[in-house]
C-alpha cells in the first residue's frame, strides 16, 4: 500500500506549486506535503486498492466475458450479445427473476413495517432498555447456515413443527419445499427473523434524532400517539428509511444463502426451481453447468435489476409523508 | 449513497479478510512444499499427510477401517479421509472440477463416480500418470471395462476402480410381515419377477399399511430401471457412444420415466427425493418400505444418519425385479496438483487393493470391482449383520463379474442432474404428469448445452 503512494509522488513532486518558495525537495517540505496532502489518501488507499482489486476488476472482467461463450474447457468464443438475448428468452432465467422479486416483496414489506413498529416501541422509556435493544440484534449474530438448518427443519413436510401446529387447526400438511408460494413464505420468514431487528435499530437511531419539542407541541395540540407516529415520526424518518430500503433492496435481490441452504445446498432451488433466485441461477450456470459467459451476462442483468429496483424504491420512499 | 458506502465497507471487510485468508493459505502451501522437501531429504522425519476426498451418504466409500489400519502401520504416511458431501453431481463434482481447473484445492487422492468419468477422461491434464507411478501392473486385478474406463483418450492411466454397483432391493422385513406379505428374502424375491409384479405387491402392501409408503420416491427406482433398460438398449442411457445426446430417442429413458410416473400416479411413493435431508429422516422414521439398492446403498442405509442403529434387523435385501443391473461404482485418481504424487499413488494402490477392498465390503457393503477381492472367501461368503445376516456376498459377488458397464457421456453428470430434477418434480407435484416427459427432454437438451 505504501508502495502505491511512493510511486504516485514523483509525478507531482517535481512541479511544486508556485506559492512554495523552496524549489528543492527539502526533507522538511516533503514531510509537510506528506503529512497534509498525501496522508489522507494514504489512509484511505487500502479500501480503494482492495475495491479496485476485488470490486472493480471482477466487474469489468465479468462484463468482458458476458460477450463470450466461455466454457469449462477454456474455449472462449465471441458471441456478441448472444448471451443476453439467450437469457431474455430463457424461461428459467425469468422464473428466477419472478422468484427473486416475489420473495423480496413477501420478505421486505412486512419486515419494514415490523421494524418500524419495533423501533417505535423501543423508543419509549422502560426498564432494561439497553438489554432489550441489544436483544433485537441477536438474530443477526447467528450464522445464515445455522438459521437455515433450523428453519429447514421447522418447515419439514412430514416432521416439521410448523405443519404440526397447522394440523391443530385441521390444515393439511404443507409441502414447503415443493409448492412455490409456501416456499417463498418459508424463506421470507428466515430473512425477516434475521434482519428485522437490525433494521429496527437503524430506525431507532433515526427516531432519536427527531426533536422532542415536535412531539410536545403535537401533544399540546391534542394529537394522539398514533397520529404523532404517522405525522411526525414517519416523515422525519425519511432519510433513514431511504437508506434502509435501498439496503434491503440490494440484499433482497442478491438473495442466495437462505434458499440454497433450504434445499441441501443445491442451487437448483427445488425440483422445479420453485425458489431459485437470480443469484442461484448465476451460480448454477457458472459453477454447475460451467457456462461462464452466460453466467456473467446474467450477473450484469441482475445488476441492472438492482439498479431499477433501487430507483423505484427510492422514488417510492421519497414520497412518504411528502410536504404538501 | 449511504447504502453504497455501507456496501462498500462490507466489501472492504470482505476484501481484507479475503486477503488475510490468501496470505494464510499462501503460507500454508509454502509449508507444504517445505514438508515435501524435508521428507525427501530427511526421510520420514515428518509424516506426509495424504488427503483422500470422497463423497456419499452413510458410510460412503467405506474406508474407515482400512484407513485406520494403514495409519497404524505407516507412521510416515498418514491418510486423512474427507468425505465432502453426499451429493456427487450437484456438489462434489462441480467443486472438484473447479479445484482441478484452478490447480489447487483438490485432495491427493480423489474419488470419482462413474457419472464423472467421461469428463475426467477428456481432461488428461488434470491427472497424475499412474503408469509412471508404477501402477500399470494392476491391470490383472480388474475386469477389462473397469480398467479401460480409468485410461484417458490418449492412453494415460489415471484412475483405478473401487466398487461396482450390482443391484438388489432393500425392504423393511418387519413392515412386510405386518402387511401380511412374506418376510423371507427368497420368497420376497419370488413375489416380483417383473416390475409389474412389484407394483402389484405395492398395492397389496398399501392396502394394509397406511403410514408407510411402498417406495421412497420416483428417483431411486427410476435409476434402477434405467440401468436395466439401458443394458437392453446397447448399454447406453443419456448419451450415445459418440457423445451425442439421445434422451429423446433412447427407449430405455422413456421406459424408466414411464415407470417412475406410474408408481407416483398410483400413490406408492412417499414423495421423497433420494439424498435429501427428508429422505434420510424418512428412512429413520420408516416412511417407506422398499428402496433400490446397489451394493453401495447398503452402506448408506446402515449409516447413522439414515437407518442407523434403530433400523438394524428391520431392513433386509432381496433380488431386484427385472434381473440385475449396474448402478454406480467409482474410481480413485491422483490429481496432478498433488504435492506428494508418489505417496498418493501408494495410498491409491492400497485402497484399491484386495485387502482394503475386502475390508470395505465387510464394513460398508460396497462390492469391490477388484476381482481378487471379489473371489476372496471373506467376500463370497459374507453376510451383512445389519440386514438380518443377508448373504450379500452371494447376492452381489456372483453377479459382479458379469456386470456390463453403461456408457456415460462427457456431460452425463449435468444431464443426470437435470433429468432427475424432473423425475422428482412429477412426484412432488411441481410438474404435471402430462408435461413431465417434454420437460425432461427439454431440460436434458439444455443441460447438455
Amino acid at each position: 500500500m505504501s508502495l502505491h503512494v511512493d510511486a504516485g509522488q514523483p509525478t507531482r513532486a517535481p512541479v511544486p506549486p508556485d506559492r512554495r518558495h523552496v524549489r528543492r525537495n527539502s526533507p522538511r517540505s516533503f514531510r509537510t506535503w506528506l503529512d497534509l496532502k498525501a496522508a489522507p489518501y494514504l489512509l484511505v488507499s487500502p479500501y480503494y486498492l482492495l475495491f479496485l482489486l476485488f470490486g472493480l476488476f471482477p466487474l469489468g472482467f465479468t462484463l468482458y466475458y458476458a460477450f463470450f461463450t466461455y466454457d469449462l474447457t477454456g474455449t472462449v468464443e465471441w458471441t456478441g450479445v448472444g448471451n443476453f438475448t439467450g437469457l431474455l428468452s430463457d424461461s428459467a432465467f425469468w422464473k428466477a427473476v419472478v422468484n427473486t422479486l416475489g420473495m423480496f416483496a413477501i420478505a421486505t414489506v412486512p419486515q419494514m413495517l415490523l421494524a418500524l413498529l419495533l423501533a417505535d416501541a423501543l423508543n419509549k422509556r422502560f426498564k432494561g432498555q439497553l438489554f432489550v435493544r441489544m436483544g433485537v440484534l441477536l438474530p443477526l449474530v447467528t450464522s445464515v447456515v445455522a438459521v437455515a438448518v433450523v428453519f429447514t427443519q421447522l418447515y419439514g413436510r412430514d416432521w416439521g413443527l410448523i405443519n404440526w401446529v397447522l394440523s391443530w387447526f385441521g390444515a393439511d400438511p404443507v409441502s414447503w419445499k415443493t409448492e412455490r408460494i409456501p416456499s417463498w413464505l418459508a424463506i421470507a420468514t428466515m430473512i425477516d427473523w434475521r434482519w428485522t431487528g437490525y433494521n429496527a435499530i437503524i430506525f431507532l437511531a433515526g427516531m432519536q434524532t427527531i426533536p422532542r419539542d415536535l412531539y410536545e407541541a403535537a401533544s399540546i395540540d391534542g394529537a394522539s400517539r398514533r397520529r404523532q407516529f404517522w405525522q411526525i415520526t414517519v416523515p422525519m424518518l425519511r432519510p433513514t428509511m431511504i437508506f434502509v430500503v435501498l439496503n434491503s433492496t440490494i440484499g433482497g435481490l442478491t438473495l442466495f444463502a437462505e434458499p440454497t441452504t433450504f434445499y441441501n445446498g443445491n442451487v437448483h432451488g427445488g425440483t422445479d426451481s420453485q425458489f431459485q433466485t437470480v443469484s442461484m441461477f448465476i451460480f448454477e450456470q457458472g459453477f454447475r453447468e460451467f457456462d461462464y459467459g452466460y453466467a456473467s451476462a446474467a450477473a450484469w442483468l441482475l445488476f441492472l435489476l438492482i439498479l431499477i429496483g433501487s430507483l423505484i424504491n427510492f422514488l417510492l420512499v421519497r414520497r412518504i409523508g411528502g410536504n404538501k | 449513497m449511504t447504502g453504497n458506502s455501507r456496501r462498500g465497507r462490507m466489501l472492504a471487510i470482505a476484501a481484507a479478510s479475503a486477503l488475510a485468508l490468501s496470505v494464510v493459505t499462501a503460507c500454508s502451501s509454502d509449508d507444504g512444499e517445505d514438508n515435501a522437501s524435508d521428507s525427501a531429504s530427511t526421510a520420514a522425519s515428518e509424516p506426509v499427510t495424504i488427503v483422500v476426498q470422497t463423497f456419499g451418504g452413510g458410510k460412503n466409500f467405506g474406508y474407515k477401517e482400512a484407513i485406520d489400519k494403514w495409519n497404524a502401520e505407516h507412521p510416515d504416511i498418514q491418510i486423512k479421509n474427507d468425505n465432502l458431501t453426499d451429493q456427487f453431481e450437484q456438489v462434489y463434482w462441480p467443486q472438484l472440477i473447479q479445484w482441478l481447473q484452478s490447480g489447487t484445492g483438490a485432495g491427493d487422492v480423489v474419488g470419482i463416480d462413474e457419472g464423472g468419468m467421461g469428463l475426467a477422461k477428456a481432461h488428461p491434464e488434470w491427472w497424475a500418470d499412474l503408469g509412471e507411478l508404477g501402477l500399470s501392473g494392476r491391470k490383472a486385478d480388474f475386469p477389462d471395462w473397469k480398467w479401460e474406463n480409468g485410461v484417458t483418450a490418449d492412453g494415460k492411466l489415471f484412475g483405478l476402480g473401487t466398487d461396482v454397483g450390482g443391484m438388489s432391493l432393500c425392504y423393511r422385513k418387519d413392515l412386510f410381515e405386518k402387511a401380511g406379505l412374506p418376510g423371507d428374502r427368497d420368497e420376497v424375491g419370488k413375489l416380483w419377477p417383473t416390475w409389474d409384479d412389484f407394483v402389484k405387491v405395492g398395492h397389496r402392501f398399501q392396502e394394509k399399511i397406511k403410514d408407510t409408503k411402498f417406495v421412497d420416491g420416483t428417483n431411486t427406482l427410476y435409476n434402477v430401471v434405467l440401468v436395466q433398460e439401458g443394458a437392453k438398449n446397447g448399454n447406453v442411457t443419456y448419451f450415445g457412444k459418440g457423445n451425442k445426446l439421445i434422451v429423446d430417442s433412447n427407449p430405455a429413458v422413456k421406459a424408466s420415466y414411464d415407470f417412475a410416473e406410474k408408481i407416483s400416479k398410483e400413490g406408492l411413493t412417499a414423495k421423497l427425493r433420494n439424498f435429501t435431508e427428508e429422505w434420510f429422516t424418512g428412512m429413520k422414521k420408516g416412511q417407506f418400505a422398499t428402496l433400490g439398492c446397489p451394493s453401495w446403498m447398503l452402506g448408506v442405509v446402515s449409516g447413522d444418519n439414515a437407518g442407523g442403529p434403530e433400523g438394524k434387523g428391520k431392513w433386509d435385501v432381496a433380488a431386484v425385479p427385472g434381473g440385475g443391473g449396474n448402478w454406480g461404482g467409482s474410481w480413485l485418481a491422483v490429481p496432478k496438483q498433488s504435492k506428494h504424487p508418489k505417496e498418493a499413488a501408494q495410498v491409491l494402490d492400497y485402497l484399491t487393493g484386495k485387502d482394503a477392498q475386502v475390508s470395505v465390503f465387510d464394513y460398508a457393503g460396497n462390492m469391490p470391482s477388484n476381482t481378487q477381492a471379489q473371489q476372496d472367501p471373506a467376500v463370497q461368503g459374507a453376510k451383512n449383520e445389519y440386514f438380518n445376516d443377508a448373504p450379500v456376498g452371494d447376492i452381489f459377488a456372483k453377479s459382479a463379474a458379469s456386470l456390463q458397464p453403461i456408457f456415460l457421456g462427457v456431460k452425463h453428470a449435468q444431464v443426470k442432474n437435470a433429468v432427475e430434477s424432473v423425475v422428482s418434480a412429477i412426484d412432488d407435484g411441481s410438474v404435471a404428469y402430462a408435461d413431465g416427459w417434454k420437460r425432461l427432454v427439454d431440460d436434458a437438451v439444455k443441460a447438455a448445452g
